[in-house]
This record gives structure tokens, sequence and C-alpha cells, in this order.
């Protein structure tokens, strides 16, 4: 390895903000953003389900859009706005509208792929607050569940659109 | 599932990328989107021993529209381009094709460059740049050059573009007057890859008959394909439904996919003839409407 190389792979200083929290961390360029929050910052209820992009438990929001954070490298999220799934609920402790609709229509069962479905269904509701079910099965559609059959799930985002609405009005 | 060591770069300037690029040479890749890259690193599929992030460099996000040309720079999320009005006005084929393109969190980060240079033929980039005859912008330390889709794309993920050079930016035709775009795929599952794509330009003339056309089909071959032995058939006819079934079927002969998995031979030519049908037919009635 030449001077340089041996430089540039070191230890990165990054710091990001999550769920409204600064963190400062020292990463190897090569750890991927899922385990930056997982190992790192012990921040586990984002999930790791296939690792290259196809099942979207990992799905965060970074900078204001879902994205995979295993197709980010940590290094990559120096001075990012993170949200992962343990930022939905509110300050006092009380669920988020959407993980109340999981909870009311069994849109869960073993729970791998819900932190994904949460965030992502979180976006969709920003953008859209009353979205058909062939919306929300369009926006969910990078999320696999191998449990639920993605009827309960739907249940549950169309109910918390109508919650929101309500509490909005 | 974790990715080799390597060595990060993060260039301030395309200058700085560029020469990053001479020094490190086939060692180096670029990393823009990482939504191809990183699974393939993640796979160890690919262990670049140094990577350039491209993404804190300037200058390289954006759409320009003008009179009769697209820019788009060759960092420009899809997603920018999905939500841009200006191209929904100016290149309804993109506006359409952008949003197949895997899911909304793929689209957050994957860049119409990287798109580009992965040149998977079943892509919808490559093909919709086939289809409407764009170009692409690389640079180098030493040169700029522009290249056509026929000089871009090699064969499967393969380009003429060089280790030392980069795509500054995508070029695509505002759509012309009289002129209808449409663009189909079949999938397996929503978000995935194509199994077959077809992409149609269809421009008529003030009696209505067709003036020109473009159709272009990936799936079939290691790069997209141009079948100009179809739509050259159509010119001086007036657009039905009848017209297009007749002249779409002899591509049954002219295609020659390969078979796997996902789908028979037999299978991916009527995928073809019924998807070529369909763009064509659609994108002369948009052209009726325009
Ligand atoms: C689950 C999933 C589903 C997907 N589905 C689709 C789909 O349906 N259709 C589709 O088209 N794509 C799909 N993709 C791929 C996605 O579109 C990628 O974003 C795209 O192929 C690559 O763009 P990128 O910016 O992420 O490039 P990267 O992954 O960063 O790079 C890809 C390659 O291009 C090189 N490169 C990148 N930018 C430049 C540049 N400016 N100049 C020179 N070289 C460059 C890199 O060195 C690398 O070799 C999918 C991906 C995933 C994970
Ligand atoms: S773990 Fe990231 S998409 Fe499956
Ligand atoms: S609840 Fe088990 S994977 Fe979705």
């Amino acid at each position: 390895m030449t001077e340089k190389t041996a430089e540039s792979s070191r230890l990165k200083t990054i710091t990001l903000k999550v769920n409204h929290k600064e963190y400062t961390v020292d990463v190897e360029p090569r750890m991927l953003l899922s385990d930056v929050l997982r190992d790192e910052l012990r921040l586990t209820g984002t999930h790791v389900g296939c690792e290259h992009g196809v099942c979207g438990a990992c799905t965060i929001m970074m900078d204001g859009r879902p994205v995979r954070s295993c197709l980010v490298f940590g290094v990559q999220a120096d001075q990012a706005e993170i949200v992962t799934v343990e930022g939905l609920e509110s300050g006092d402790g009380e669920l988020h509208p959407l993980q109340n609709g999981f909870w009311e229509k069994h849109g869960l069962q073993c729970g791998f792929c819900t932190p994904g479905m949460l965030m992502t269904a979180c976006h969709l509701l920003e953008h859209n607050p009353d979205p058909s079910r062939e919306e929300i099965r369009e926006a969910i559609s990078g999320n696999l569940c191998r449990c639920t059959g993605y009827q309960g799930i739907v249940d549950a985002v169309e109910y918390a659109a109508k919650e929101m609405r309500e509490r909005a009005e | 599932m974790k990715p080799a060591a390597f060595d990060y770069y993060k260039p301030e300037t395309l200058a700085e990328a560029l020469s990053l690029l001479d020094e490190f040479g086939y060692d180096a890749k670029i990393l823009a989107g990482g939504q191809s890259l990183i699974p393939m690193m993640n796979m160890r599929l690919a262990r670049p021993p140094v990577l350039i992030d491209i993404n804190g460099v300037p200058g390289m996000t954006g759409i320009e529209v003008g009179d009769s040309e697209i820019v788009i720079g060759g960092l420009t999320r899809h997603y920018m381009v999905e939500h841009s009005a200006e191209i929904e006005r100016s290149c309804p084929m993109l506006a359409e094709g952008i949003k197949l393109i895997g899911h909304s969190q793929i689209r957050s980060r994957g860049t119409i460059g990287g798109s580009i240079v992965h040149a998977d033929p079943t892509a919808e980039l490559p093909v919709m740049l086939t289809a409407l005859g764009g170009k692409v912008t690389v640079v180098s330390s030493g040169e700029e050059r522009e290249l056509t889709p026929e000089e871009l794309f090699l064969t499967y993920m393969t380009t003429t573009i060089e280790p030392n050079e980069i795509v500054k930016s995508v070029h695509f035709p505002v759509i012309a007057e009289r002129t209808g775009h449409a663009i189909e795929e079949f999938t397996l599952r929503s978000g995935d890859f194509a199994i077959i794509i077809a992409a149609a330009s269809v421009t008529l003339d003030e009696e209505g008959l067709i003036e020109s056309a473009a159709l272009c089909i990936g799936g079939v071959d290691g790069v997209p394909v141009k079948l100009d032995e179809v739509t050259d058939e159509l010119i001086g006819q007036a657009p039905s439904e009848e017209l297009f079934a007749e002249s779409c079927e002899p591509i049954v002969d002219m295609v020659e996919p390969e078979k796997d998995i996902h789908a028979s031979v037999e299978y991916r030519k009527d995928l073809c003839v019924a998807l070529s049908r369909r763009v064509l037919k659609k994108a002369a009635d948009e052209a009726k409407l325009a």
C-alpha cells in the first residue's frame, strides 16, 4: 500500500443527526450506514435483511427522503439528517399514528419488516395524506414481508392516514 | 454481506475527481448513487481498492430544458427527474420511464449518470436514451467528448467510457410538435428490472399520417435494440391498431432473446411483439392529442 492509500483507509470521523440528536463517531469507510446505526449508535430498530437493496427492512429517512441504509456508506452520511423508526414516537412516548395503525390492524406478525414499512409509509403520508389502496401498495412495493400477506399492512396505513387527517382538522 | 475494505476519497471539484482517476486508474471506481455499485460490493462481486465519491462535486446536479435539448447533470438523482414539471412537459417518455426504475428508495439515491454507466440492457434510461437518440457528455482531465447511444453501449454492463472518464451530463431531445411518447415494460414484481421493455416515439404530419417513428426494445441483447426496419415501414401511413399489429408481427424473427429461469425465448418474443404494438399505438394516440 502506498502512503496515500494507508492515509485514506483510516477511520473517518463523521457527525450526523439521528432523530434530532447529534452523534460524532469514527467509522471505517466500508462500514454501511445500517451498521453505523445499529452497531455504533446502538439504534437497533433499523433492521437488516438482505444487505443488497432488495428487502427494504433497512429503510430510513435521510435528508427528507426514504433510502436503503444498506446501500449508503456511513462516511456518506456525514452532516446528514436521519430519522429512524426510533424517531417516530413523540418525545413523551406516544406512538405515531402509523404505529397505532399497525397495532390495531395486525400490520405485523414477526415484525422484521416493520421498521422499513413504517418509514416508507411515513414518507407516503407526508406527501399524500389520503392515498388509495393502490397507491399504498405501490409505495410499499420495495418492502418485502414474509408473514402478513400485506393486507394488514395496507389496512394499517389506511387507518393511520385517516387518523392523521382527523387530527389535522 | 459486508464490502471489502477500500480507500475512500471525496473530491470537492470535478478536476480533483478526474486527477484521482488518473492517479489510480483501474483500481478506482466512481461512487455516485451507489444503488448498483454498493450491492455488488456487499456481495463481493466487486472489490474496488479505491472509491472516489463524487457526491460532493458541484455543478453536476440539475435539469436544464432548452428549446430543443434537455441537459441533465450526471449526478442528478432519479427522484429529481421524477418530480420535475419541466421534464413532464418536455419529455413525457422520460417522465413516465423514470418512475419504473426500482422503488422510491432506490430513486432517492440513484443517479442518471450511474444508470447510464451501469448499462443494464433492460434498464429504463439506456432504452430511453437509445429510443430518443440522446447523447452523453463524458470528461477526462484531457478532453471532453460526446457519445451517441450506439457509440456508448458495447454489451451487457459495458460501455466505451474509459476508466479515467466521468459522465458529466446526459442529453435528451425536447419532444417535437405533433409527437407522442410511450414506454412499457413487463416485470415479475413492481420495481424489478424488466424482462422486456419497449419505448416508442411517433410524429404525425399535418394530415395525421406518420411522419417519423422510433422503437427501441431492451432485454433481447446486450444493448438496447432499435428496430428501424419496423418503424421505416410506418412512414406515410395512417396510424391504426391494425397497422401496428401487422407491422409488429415480424419482430418475432428480428429479436433473439435468451431464456432464463424467468421466461422462455418464445415468451420473450411474444412480449416484444405485444409491448411494441402497445407503445406504438399509445405514442400515436398521444401524438394526435399533442
Ligand atoms: C432493489 C433495486 C432495484 C432496482 N431496479 C432498477 C430498475 O428497475 N431499473 C433500473 O434502471 N435500475 C434499477 N436499479 C439500479 C439503480 O437504478 C441504480 O441507481 C443505477 O443503476 C446506478 O446508478 P447509481 O447512481 O446508483 O450508480 P452507482 O451504483 O454509484 O455506480 C454504478 C456504476 O457506474 C459508475 N458511475 C456512476 N456514476 C458515474 C459517472 N457520473 N461517471 C462515470 N462513472 C460513473 C460507477 O463507478 C459504477 O461502476 C435497482 C437497484 C436496486 C438496488
Ligand atoms: S437490508 Fe437493506 S434493503 Fe434489505
Ligand atoms: S411481519 Fe414478518 S416479515 Fe413482515
